[in-house]
């Protein structure tokens, strides 16, 4: 591998140096070379988002990046995410609202709403529904997504009342 | 392993409104998802695993004259390259695909569709695997292709599958239900006839997650470990131990998590086989995994029916009959996923919610040079373009009648005491109470005043339509008299397991990818037995650790799998009543159950919980004659009848004269599966699959142009909701419970899909009913919605 490059990535608070082809796709040389297997790819021509990871904070599609072009930068990945053990609030969130079913999109979308969220704090349901139009997802039909990312906004993340278990609740028949 | 048939009723079972287990619960599955720490094919890594990668056929028709693999061999990292040829020495160049076909896995004679499979490499890394692909020479003689579903059968039409002995013309089969002569006397006789052709259009499940696998066969004892993308785990282990000859006790199939199926990881690809094939060539472990394009092109489509359909009613709205001629454009393979006995799936349910007096279709499949598939994408085996047809036709006799929509529809509707009801094509629906699941879906709606707006827009020029659909499902195949795959039972097992101190596992035979199996079963057991359901762990997926049973798909999980829970959980329960009553000095029949204990009747203070039973069942207790020791139990479980859920769904849309944009405004959905085992869950799976539907009726389509080139095989062209296109959708429900299922529980998933697409055109066909457009076919694009209110004929895609 003449041709390979020496990079160093930080990635998840961890510094890497690495020979590199050129070649390489970030997203491959976080899943294959790192083991960071949470960032996946769902498509071929950088529709889908499910790669998507921050660099220095910023949300890129890892798909249609070389690793060559991450050197000297800062990688965060869905698994740099929790602190301590403790999940991130959107994290949290997604897991509160149903915001994820297969879980295929869930690291890009939650990486993507972690930028989105950076960019805008406060935005509508319009502003979030357009911040996540580059990913994806084939399961949930997206509006608990949108609840999730708004109920991080709005604070209202960790208090479950209005998403969580009422043990033994009648429902005959009505508005769900 | 027991064969339970009878159904115990549920002595816990109060409400049957009720949800089961805890109902709204979070989901189990969601920690590691959030974390990234999911285990999906891609993400497994084995010593020494090499990648695979397909070259594929660049044409739609052509004879292969030669491939030239020398400079492929020649790469340093190449290991192997496999071709036709070499499979035809390994008896393995064909495969049996689901329909009593057989598949190319690689070309040997002729290339039949574009994307199809032509030759294997086998290299060190995934770079190195693509690479070596541009290495290999191929040398084609084209041939003129058949795309055109119509034209498969004219005379002189070029024999797709002139590899099957004695073929002559592209004929796949002949299927009909009900009674024809009945029906056309009514039809003969009747005051009004609508007849109108529908086409539902090819579409692809395009799950986030394409198909992958990775092959460790082990050259020393013969066995072969198989990681793939499969939505029925332990059928494809049977198939490969008929395949391959690999006997089946030394095959394991496990199915990790997977991103998502909807239908596209039912049947066995090439790849899989490939893999297989790679792995026990080199004696290391094969990956390989498609890319987009790849899943696009070659793995199963959904639908391509070109429908003929015909409905006859009194003057007054009273619908009286319904029939239909199709085409089923099958592709180059009969490779669709259904029952044996159903080469049309479950399309004779195009009766639909109606009492009618008669009933007849007739379904033709032919071959065309396109990827094989047709059963996928939700559809329940057809029910979506069953209830395409029923419910757009309905429509079209409304307009025709100049009746609402609603109204005929709540004119014609089965009765609640007429279940269980029969229908003219041979299904006995379980339940149903079809009007106040309607009256709430108006009343969510606002219907009336809908209307008054729609009115209003009209007179200004504005383009506003309101389309319904009412349907019923026909899901949870089913009793094995009747269903098989391959000659597989559509029976279900299920293994439960209460340890010494109470906590559970319970092993199904279906396999989830991503409809919360893992909570949801749980809950059932918690329901039954009283155990809190974040003790209870739900294993599937490994042929190894699982009963034998279909896998997932069809929506039939609750209604089978879901079943064999509930029963296994009472056998448990029924063992765990001579436990207790051997711990409490008392006989079996003076104990009464509560949830999660046996007591002595008349006396509450004594009794046992199932966690202390538990205990007493794994230790030194004196047990009856009869009873052994530890406190599990295993069933087999043959449903009765399918689950027949239903729904009343209203889409409004909003067009855009100028540019033929449509824009759906809102979405409302009342289903009715009966007993709700989690309604979140359920919610979700109905979010997804209006999403879906409203996809199919916007935009999603897989096309071709004349030459057989595959137009859509991308996210470039191939397109899917984003967030930005669909509405909020607002739900409701009600609650007719299946009267032969355990739980009263029936399948959900796939309603939305099935149900929402003819609500969608619905609406875009009333909307556009100022420029007397009375029909148009999916995807309903602007550009298509532009030529129809120009009164032209649709363009191509």
């Amino acid at each position: 591998m003449a041709s390979s490059k020496t990079i160093t990535v930080e990635v998840d608070d961890v510094r890497y140096t690495d020979d590199v082809e050129p070649r390489l796709l970030l997203v491959q040389y976080l899943r294959e070379r790192l083991g960071k297997t949470g960032t996946l790819v769902g498509c071929d021509t950088t529709n889908c988002g499910a790669c998507t990871v921050h660099l220095d904070g910023v949300s890129v599609k890892s798909c249609t990046m070389l690793a060559v072009q991450a050197d000297g930068h800062k990688v965060t990945t869905i698994e740099g995410m929790a602190q301590d053990g403790k999940l991130a609030p959107l994290q949290e969130a997604f897991h509160q609202c149903h915001a994820l079913q297969c879980g295929f999109c869930t690291p890009g979308m939650i990486m993507q709403s972690a930028s989105l969220l950076k960019e805008n704090p406060h935005p509508t349901e319009a502003e979030i529904r357009d911040g996540l139009e580059g990913n994806l997802c084939r399961c949930t039909g997206y509006q608990n997504i949108v609840a999730a990312v708004k109920s991080v906004a709005d604070g209202t993340v960790y208090d479950d009342s209005g998403v969580s278990t009422t043990a033994g609740e009648t429902e005959t028949a009505g508005v769900s | 392993m027991t064969t339970v048939s009878e159904h115990a009723p549920n002595p816990a079972a109060g409400d049957p409104s009720r949800p089961i287990g805890f109902g709204r619960i979070q989901r189990k599955e969601d920690p590691r998802f959030v974390r990234g720490r999911g285990n999906y094919v891609d993400d497994i890594v084995l010593p020494g695993m090499l990648h695979g990668a397909i070259l594929r056929a660049p044409v739609a028709h052509a004879r292969l004259l030669s491939i030239d693999a020398s400079e492929a061999l020649a790469h340093p990292k190449v290991v192997a390259v496999i071709t036709g040829k070499d499979l035809e020495a390994l008896n393995l160049a064909w495969a049996p695909t689901l329909s009593a076909d057989v598949q190319a896995v690689l070309v040997t004679d002729k290339v039949r569709f574009q994307g199809q499979e032509v030759a294997f490499v086998v290299a060190e890394d995934r770079y190195a695997a693509r690479d070596a692909l541009e290495l290999i020479n191929v040398d084609y003689e084209f041939l003129p292709p058949v795309i055109d579903a119509r034209k498969a059968l004219d005379d002189g039409a070029p024999v797709i599958r002139d590899d099957l002995p004695g073929r002559t013309d592209n004929h796949i089969f002949d299927w009909e239900a009900g009674d024809a002569a009945e029906t056309d006397a009514i039809f003969a006789s009747a005051d009004v006839v609508v007849a109108q052709e529908l086409v539902y259009p090819r579409v692809h499940p395009a799950p986030m997650e394409t198909c992958g696998a990775v092959a460790d066969y082990d050259t020393v004892d013969g066995r072969l470990t198989l990681y793939e993308t499969t939505q029925a785990p332990h059928a494809h282990r049977t198939l490969y131990a008929m395949v391959a000859g690999i006997p089946e006790h030394k095959i394991r199939v496990v199915s990790p998590d997977i991103g998502g199926g909807f239908g596209n990881k039912v049947g066995i690809y090439p790849g899989y086989i490939l893999a297989v094939v790679g792995s026990i060539v080199t004696g290391k472990p094969v990956k390989w995994v498609e890319d987009r394009s790849e899943n696009l092109m070659s793995t199963s489509f959904a639908r391509d029916y070109i429908m003929q359909g015909e409905i006859a009613a009194t003057k007054e709205g009273r619908i009286l009959a319904l029939r239909t001629n199709v085409l089923a454009d099958h592709g180059a393979f009969n490779a669709t996923a259904q029952p044996t006995k159903n080469p049309a799936g479950f399309f004779h349910i195009f009766t639909g919610s109606y009492d009618l007096a008669a009933a007849h279709c007739k379904v033709t499949g032919v071959y065309t040079n396109k990827a094989p598939g047709g059963v996928a994408y939700a559809c329940s085996f057809r029910v979506t373009e069953a209830v395409y047809l029923v419910e757009r036709m309905v429509d079209i006799l409304a307009r025709k009648l100049e009746m609402d929509p609603a109204e005929l529809r709540l004119k014609n509707f089965i009765k609640p005491e007429q279940f269980p009801y029969a229908n003219k094509t041979g299904w006995v629906y379980d339940s149903g109470n079809y009007e106040p699941a309607m009256r709430l879906s108006m009343e969510m709606a606002g219907y009336d005043e809908l209307r008054r707006e729609q009115k209003e827009k009209r007179e200004r020029g504005e383009l506003m339509g309101i389309g319904i659909s009412f349907f019923t499902e026909t899901v949870g195949a089913g009793p094995r008299k009747h269903f098989d795959i391959v000659g597989l039972g559509m029976a279900d097992g299920a293994e439960l397991r209460i340890h010494p101190t109470g906590k559970a596992v319970v092993r199904i035979s279906v396999q989830s990818q991503g409809q919360g199996h893992e909570t949801t079963f749980a809950q059932i057991v918690a329901e039954e037995l009283g155990i809190p359901p974040e003790d209870i762990d739900v294993v599937h997926g490994d042929t190894d650790q699982t009963p034998f049973g279909l896998g997932t798909y069809g929506s039939r999980s609750t209604p089978v799998s879901g079943g064999a829970v509930a029963m296994v959980s009472r056998k448990v329960r029924d063992k765990a009543r001579f436990i207790a009553a051997a711990m409490l000095e008392t006989r079996a029949e003076d104990l009464e159950w509560e949830k999660g204990r046996w007591f002595v009747k008349g006396d509450p203070s004594a009794g046992k919980t199932i966690s202390e039973i538990a205990l007493g069942a794994h230790g030194t207790l004196t047990l009856p004659d009869g009873v052994d020791g530890n406190l599990d139990a295993e069933v087999t479980y043959d449903p009765p009848n399918l689950t027949f859920p239903f729904g009343a769904y209203i889409c409004v849309v909003d067009i855009d004269p100028g540019t033929g944009h449509v824009k759906v405004r809102r979405f409302i959905a009342v289903d009715d599966c009966g007993t709700r085992i989690n309604p979140m869950i359920i919610e979700g799976q109905v979010h997804g699959g209006l999403t879906d539907g409203v996809g199919m009726a916007l935009m999603e389509m897989i096309s071709f142009d004349e030459d057989g080139n595959c137009l859509s095989g991308s996210f470039m062209d191939y397109l899917i909701p984003t967030a930005m296109e669909v509405p909020d959708w607002e739900t409701g429900f009600t609650v007719t419970p299946s009267p032969h299922h355990p739980i009263g529980a029936k399948g959900i998933g796939e309603s939305a899909t099935v149900g929402s697409p003819p609500a969608v055109v619905n609406a875009i066909v009333d909307a556009l009913a100022p420029y007397g457009v009375t029909h148009m076919d999916m995807p309903c694009t602007p550009a298509r919605v532009w030529e129809a209110m120009q009164g032209r004929t649709r363009p191509p895609v």
